[in-house]
């Protein structure tokens, strides 16, 4: 009964999701705003013509009155980007045109292009069904996973530049020791990455993910094909060098479009959940860093994200299923007071090499994330009930 | 009762294998068994449906665990744990979850709230594998290592005497990864799917509280607990412990196998009506075994391959002369007669876990043998025949452990291990 009853909505809200949006910024000089809603973008301020418009096809003039390079968002309550305008120079104009349905939403314009932005709080009224509601609580869960996303995203770049950097100056033994922590912030965040589709094969497949067909040499890119050139092959050539550039820039790609990710409290709890698969399958076995042995490093990321996942929804988890976010606690403690026996210092991120870890200690970290994932594969549930 | 006329019904089933095989001389009077057995089946309705088809429910609940005199099933799936909690009440609460769970799935049922129709953002409580599958007279037994007893659960007080640690055996390799346990659940079923299907989800049920230490797969039996059934062959191509105690034979079962009267006093209290459980990893080495001359083969067991009678007999349960036999047969020195009248109940299973790397099938047998005491049941057999067994040159034990196998669930308010815990 109450399976029937939520899958109607969760349906509901799926196809809300899907057809809510079509958002598209066009560039323009602003010309035939008529009835547009200007917005007025200044270093300390976002001043927004109207608080209340008509939904549907909807046009931002915008006017950078400010010093400093801005942005537009148009965002959802969560934080989902709706559309965007970058790079708006001070004094320049532009046009924001999108298809939106009518609901709250949230204007912010980021002087800097840094930061949260300055916010403004708008209604659209009338056409279309308005999105399927979701409880404050969740919105507010949703919003700060989404940030926390696109700050690990934006941390990362520059560890990778320490990374690619010493791999373009052939600088080995540098780029070796740059290596692991380039790839801590993709690897908390995974699985909304891995929601693009196209992003992940480029930068974090194994030289086995490819397809027949494909060839190592001209086909495989990414973190892994400079783990296998640094750690087996002990070289770094003009074909490294290049791959350097091309990680950087596919990240760059991850870092610009994570925040258009489809993010749900549900996606949310299960990719809490594919954090932990993904160390089942591929950190305890050793095969994900089988060249560098750095397993360790992408296995406490991995658990970092989904905690953060998790924290986030204990407000609505504790209300629907104490007793699950009790044993969570426990499970993330006891996880992560295992992991600690592989790193001398609690504050860094250096773990023992997974080669020398033997048989016996890794089935007591396979123990221990079954005991984590088995209880975190309820969590959406507890989330949605 | 009914588990007796669901024994029949597997046992009319088995000797169609062997019409297969036998085809000269004593083939045709086995055949002829087969043909009875057969029409008995085809009156029981079973057909010529697959045995797991004709597979009812054992009941779960009764003085003794199922799963020990139960006519034996074909298939095992046996899984030796680790308690990792270390708080009694948690471990406490699994057992009931387990007994819970393991009552459904012996009476075909599924687990928690079923494999589908669920909410669709959680995942279902029921793995699925065995919907549409019979109950397969599917038996769970439970039973208590040793190391359970280490203090971490405040029952040091409670290890009973008969729970020893097992001496070294002379040829013993054993695999610590193989061997012990702090728990063990012996699923037998006659649908291997429905055996793997309950360990899977006890397992799962048990995540975080405790993991999985080793695990096997029988695919064969090779005991037979049914007074009129033939014994099944082992990898070896031999019956062996044709005198195993049947389901029937009560008195014998008081006195060899159920623990009662001075064995359940003091610190073995809790265990009245329970048994002691041994289980043998034994690698049998069948690529060396197949170079070796028939006349040298019945030699070593003291049996002929074709019948499976002791030396100088005509039927596999006649009563062997012992003297006839070489001093290292395997039937002379396994018999009570050798070994001070130590009788046990074996329930073993042939394995099969795929190639050792080096060409040779990893294979088999997964002996079990339950008793009333292994200091007077398996501890002096193994002792006399790890000594002197022809058939150590062609067998090694390479995993090993011992269990405390408490009484049965009595009703729904009762759990595994109530008596010990309470």
């Amino acid at each position: 009964m109450r399976a029937v009853r939520l899958s109607v909505v969760t349906a509901a809200a799926t196809a809300a999701a899907l057809t809510a949006v079509t958002g598209c910024a066009e560039k323009s000089d602003a010309k035939g705003a008529d009835g547009a809603v200007t917005v007025i973008a200044k270093d300390d301020s976002c001043e927004v013509s109207k608080k209340e418009f008509p939904a549907g096809h909807v046009t931002l003039a915008v006017e950078n009155r400010g010093s400093k390079v801005t942005e537009v968002y148009v965002l959802h309550p969560d934080d989902r980007i709706v559309t965007e305008r970058e790079n708006i120079g001070p004094g320049t104009k532009a046009t924001i045109t999108a298809e939106i349905k009518a609901g709250d939403y949230t204007i912010a314009c980021k002087p800097g292009m840094v930061g949260d932005g300055i916010r403004q709080e708008v209604k659209l009224t009338g056409a279309g069904a308005a999105s399927a509601k979701r409880s404050p609580e969740m919105d507010a869960a949703v919003a700060a996973y989404r940030q926390y996303v696109q700050a690990q995203a934006d941390a990362t770049l520059p560890k990778v530049k320490v990374f690619t950097d010493a791999v373009r100056a052939g600088n080995i033994e540098a780029a070796k020791k740059a290596y692991a922590e380039s790839r801590i912030g993709w690897e908390r965040t995974e699985p909304v990455a891995e929601s693009f589709g196209d992003i992940d094969p480029k930068v974090d497949v194994r030289e086995d993910g490819l397809e027949e067909g494909q060839d190592p040499a001209k086909d495989w890119t990414g973190w892994h094909r400079l783990e296998k050139a640094l750690w087996k092959d002990k070289k770094l050539g003009a074909a490294e060098k290049q791959l350097a550039d091309t990680l950087e820039k596919d990240l760059a790609d991850w870092v610009k479009r994570v925040g258009k990710a489809e993010i749900t409290p549900t996606s949310m709890a299960n990719g809490a959940k594919e954090l932990l698969d993904e160390v089942a399958t591929g950190k305890v076995t050793g095969e994900e860093e089988r060249y560098s042995h750095t397993d360790l490093v992408d296995f406490k990321a991995n658990v970092e994200g989904a905690q953060k996942s998790f924290d986030l929804l204990k407000p609505v988890a504790t209300k629907n299923d104490p007793k699950l976010v009790a044993e969570l606690d426990k499970q993330f403690a006891a996880l992560n007071a295992l992991l600690d026996k592989y790193r001398t210092d609690k504050t860094s991120y250096v773990f023992t090499s997974y080669e020398k870890v033997g048989e016996p200690e890794r089935k007591e970290l396979s123990d221990g994330v079954n005991a984590l994932a088995e209880p975190l594969s309820k969590l959406a549930a507890a989330v949605v009930k | 009762m009914s588990e007796q006329a669901q024994e029949q019904s597997t046992a009319g089933a088995a000797p169609s294998r062997r019409t297969v095989i036998g085809w000269g001389g004593a083939g045709l009077a086995l055949g002829a068994a087969a043909a009875g057995g057969a029409v008995a089946l085809a009156r029981d309705g079973g057909g010529t449906a697959p045995v797991a088809d004709t597979g009812g429910a054992v009941p779960f609940h009764g003085p003794h665990q199922a799963g020990i005199a139960t006519a034996v099933q074909d298939r095992l799936h046996f899984a030796a744990f680790d308690v990792k909690t270390k708080d009694r009440a948690e471990l406490v609460q699994l057992l009931k979850d387990w007994t819970r769970a393991a009552e459904r799935m012996t009476a075909g049922a599924e687990v928690g709230e079923g494999a589908y129709g669920g909410l669709p953002e959680a995942p279902p409580d029921d793995t699925g594998e065995a919907l549409g599958l019979k109950p397969s007279r599917l038996t769970l037994t439970i039973g208590f290592g040793p190391t359970l007893f280490d203090g971490r659960f405040g029952l040091e007080g409670k290890r009973p005497g008969a729970l020893v640690e097992l001496p070294k055996f002379p040829g013993d390799n054993l695999d610590p990864a193989r061997s012990g346990g702090d728990l063990c659940v012996q699923a037998c079923a006659d649908d291997p799917q429905v055996a793997v299907h309950a360990i899977r989800n006890l397992a799962r049920i048990g995540f975080g509280k405790v993991a999985v230490r080793w695990s096997q797969l029988g695919f064969g039996k090779t005991s037979s607990t049914t007074p009129d059934a033939q014994t099944p062959r082992n990898l070896f191509g031999f019956k062996d412990g044709t005198r195993n105690i049947a389901g029937t034979e009560t008195e014998r079962l008081a006195k060899h196998v159920w623990v009662s009267g001075k064995d359940a006093e003091g610190s073995a209290a809790w265990m009245d009506g329970g048994s002691y459980l041994v289980a043998r990893r034994i690698r049998m080495n069948v690529e060396t075994w197949d170079r070796t001359p028939l006349g040298e083969q019945e030699d070593i067991f003291g049996r002929d391959k074709r019948e499976g009678a002791p030396v100088g007999k005509a039927k596999e349960h006649d009563e062997p002369f012992l003297k006839a036999m070489k001093p290292d047969s395997h039937v002379r020195l396994a018999h009570p007669d050798t070994n001070g009248g130590a009788t046990i109940l074996r329930r073993g299973y042939s394995f099969t876990d795929g190639t050792d790397g080096l060409g040779r099938l990893d294979a088999g047998l997964f002996f079990l043998a339950y008793q009333k005491d292994v200091r007077t049941g398996f501890i002096p057999v193994q002792t006399s025949l790890g000594r002197a067994d022809a058939l150590n040159e062609y067998i090694q034990h390479v995993g090993s452990a011992l269990f405390a196998v408490p009484p049965g669930v009595r009703d729904r308010d009762d759990w595994w291990g109530r008596a010990l815990f309470s």
